[in-house]
């Protein structure tokens, strides 16, 4: 059975291993005649720009993953910690709010992104890439920030329901005892209940990491230069570009997945209890 | 079952002292906060709470208003782009697309709820019971669920394609005049990323399901086998009825993957010619393709109304733990 599942992935980094010619000679099926070698890793390394694409990636993910921690932890702790009327009633938008279908608000959220005036405040560049404050269009439509936004904002709605049920666990009196000693509230949940949830927020950054990483949806639709696309959506392209050449093809798709794969690898303990955390407690 | 109501009964009765103690509790609370305090915690809220309205709810409510115009993103919506019902009307009858792409949502739900999520959990079943390799094994199955569905997308490729794929040079169909068009073919190419999607879907379900797994008494297990179970029966009658709230969980978490389903159809041949999904009609309809603002929304507040089932029930469930 391991090996059936392994089979797909294993086949994929044989053909990657293929030279083009060789394949086109003797077909997929069948010893390779010339050896294996790494000329179409080399080849859609620097045809297809790879590595432009993981930095356009990471641009998105790393201010994502860490926003998306900041606001739901915000919202968790003050949902846990204090008893207001309507705790439930904003842990639930936040909560069901993630587990929408995205297709169900994408045409209004278009238009919000295609009609949101934003502040062209220049650009940060590095080398050929440029990074836009806060967008070189005047709109959230087409724009890094524009990405990372509904990252943000979708993502905190499982982060939030997720960190919410690990801070109930958390005892009250922690913050009472704090209140009296005169911290305001703010330090509180930046100096008394962040650290203490340090492993919960180690698990949801694994977990978010992957989600942003392996997102295609939201980039197809709100981008549209291809110089901004993510390394999933460009991946879509390569096919159009290099159609025949399915070597090239498995050699970019498994680079693509290169990073999540490490981090699994390194986090398991973190990737797995994110996962588990929600619905076990549930 | 019984087990499950004897337990409900003692924590209902620690509830009633338990409230009055809040009443108290929140009265002292509610003197310790300032003024300044009282900001920032609505601040800490209200910021994020905004984002969500504006962007996640604002929409969803949008798409619902404008199901019922035929506003095409142009110019300002007046009183005479309300068609009523129309585009409705036209879904369920006139366009032609709308019927397969709801069939083959279902038959994705289906496929998932009957064979993928099953597999899932057999797989935490057996994983479950110590034996040599767990961990290795539980890495493999798990190792799809980190991948992007683009990539597992064209890791299937490379096993479908009619000529150059696995499949068909393995079965020797790859020269012959039968060629089996996997994913070409709209009677199978559903079948075929379906088969894709397992890949993955199976070991999130497994891995969800050995965490509930894990959190079962052992003692229950142990009185089972002294009463003679066996290894069956003590599933079904003893590990499966404790389980009831994982179980609701994995059934949620199937369905919404079922609604969600996009990502894949969309590289494998844009929606099309038997890959049709509510969630591609959405957007080629609305943005890609032609921009029927009013129509695709129709089509979305119908992805909405089904999504809402598992959501309640998610939310029924899971929100009595957070009270």
């Amino acid at each position: 059975m391991t090996a059936l599942w392994l089979f797909p992935l294993f086949w994929a980094v044989y053909a990657s291993l293929r030279p083009y010619g060789d394949t086109v000679l003797h077909g997929y099926l069948s010893w390779p005649a010339n050896g294996l070698s790494f000329i179409n890793y080399q080849n859609v390394w620097t045809q297809a720009e790879i590595p432009y694409y993981y930095i356009n990636t990471l641009v998105i993910v790393i201010p994502g993953v860490i926003l998306t921690l900041l606001l739901a932890s915000m919202v968790a702790f003050c949902c846990t910690q204090f008893s207001w009327k309507f705790n439930l009633v904003v842990l639930m938008l936040f909560t069901a709010g993630n587990l929408l279908p995205p297709q169900v608000i994408i045409v209004p959220l278009y238009w919000v992104y295609l009609n949101t005036p934003i502040a062209n405040l220049g650009s940060i560049d590095i080398g050929n890439f440029s990074f836009a404050i806060f967008s070189d269009n005047n709109l959230l439509y087409d724009q890094y920030i524009g990405i990372i936004l509904i990252h943000v904002v979708f993502q905190t709605g499982f982060a939030t329901f997720v960190l919410a049920n690990y801070m109930k666990t958390i005892t009250k009196e922690i913050t009472e005892s704090a209140l009296v000693d005169g911290a305001n509230v703010f330090r509180i949940w930046w100096n008394v209940i962040l650290p203490l949830c340090r492993p919960a927020l180690a698990a949801m950054a694994t977990l978010l990491f992957t989600f942003m990483y392996n997102d295609f949806f939201w980039a197809l639709v709100l981008l549209k230069s291809s110089y901004k696309r993510p390394i999933t959506t460009a991946l879509n392209n390569l096919q159009g570009e290099f159609l025949i050449n399915n070597n090239l093809i498995a050699a970019g798709a498994l680079l693509a997945c290169i990073p999540p794969i490490v981090v699994y690898i390194l986090l398991q303990k973190q990737f797995v209890a994110g996962l588990t955390l929600g619905s076990t407690k549930g | 079952m019984a087990n499950t109501t004897t337990s409900a009964a003692p924590a209902r009765t620690q509830k009633a002292p338990e409230a009055g103690a809040l009443v108290a509790r929140r009265k002292r609370r509610y003197t310790l906060l300032t003024r300044h305090d009282k900001i920032l915690l609505a601040l800490m809220v209200g910021v994020p709470l905004t984002l969500d309205v504006l962007l996640i709810w604002g929409p969803t409510l949008a798409s619902v208003a404008l199901s019922f115009t035929n506003w095409q993103n142009i110019g300002p919506i007046t009183g005479k782009n309300f068609v009523g019902l129309k585009n409705y009307q036209f879904m369920f009858t006139g366009y032609t697309l709308f019927w397969p792409a709801f069939i083959h949502n279902l038959i994705w739900l289906a496929w998932l709820t009957l064979i993928a999520t099953p597999l899932g959990m057999f797989f935490a079943v057996l994983l479950d019971r110590e034996m040599r390799g767990t961990r290795i094994y539980q890495s493999v199955f798990f190792l799809p669920v980190v991948l992007s569905l683009v990539v597992v997308g064209f890791i299937w490729d490379l096993q479908f394609a009619p000529t150059d794929g696995f499949i068909n040079n393995a079965l020797g169909t790859a020269k012959s005049a039968n060629l089996i068009d996997w994913l070409g073919n709209p009677r199978i190419n559903l079948f075929s990323i379906l088969i894709a999607t397992s890949w993955r879907h199976i070991g999130y379900i497994m891995i969800l399901y050995l965490a509930g797994l894990k959190s079962v008494d052992p003692s229950l297990r142990e009185a089972a086998r002294v009463d003679g179970a066996t290894e069956v029966q003590t599933f079904f009658r003893v590990v499966l009825p404790v389980m009831a709230p994982i179980n609701v969980i994995i059934v949620v978490v199937t369905a919404i993957e079922a609604l969600r389903a996009f990502d894949i159809a969309f590289i494998i041949n844009q929606g099309k010619n038997g890959l049709e999904l509510l969630s591609i009609l959405i957007y080629n309809n609305s943005i890609s393709e032609a921009s029927l603002v009013g129509f695709g929304s129709a089509i979305a507040v119908i992805l909405l109304l089904i999504s809402l089932v598992p959501i309640v029930a998610f939310l029924s469930r899971v929100m009595r733990t957070l009270a």
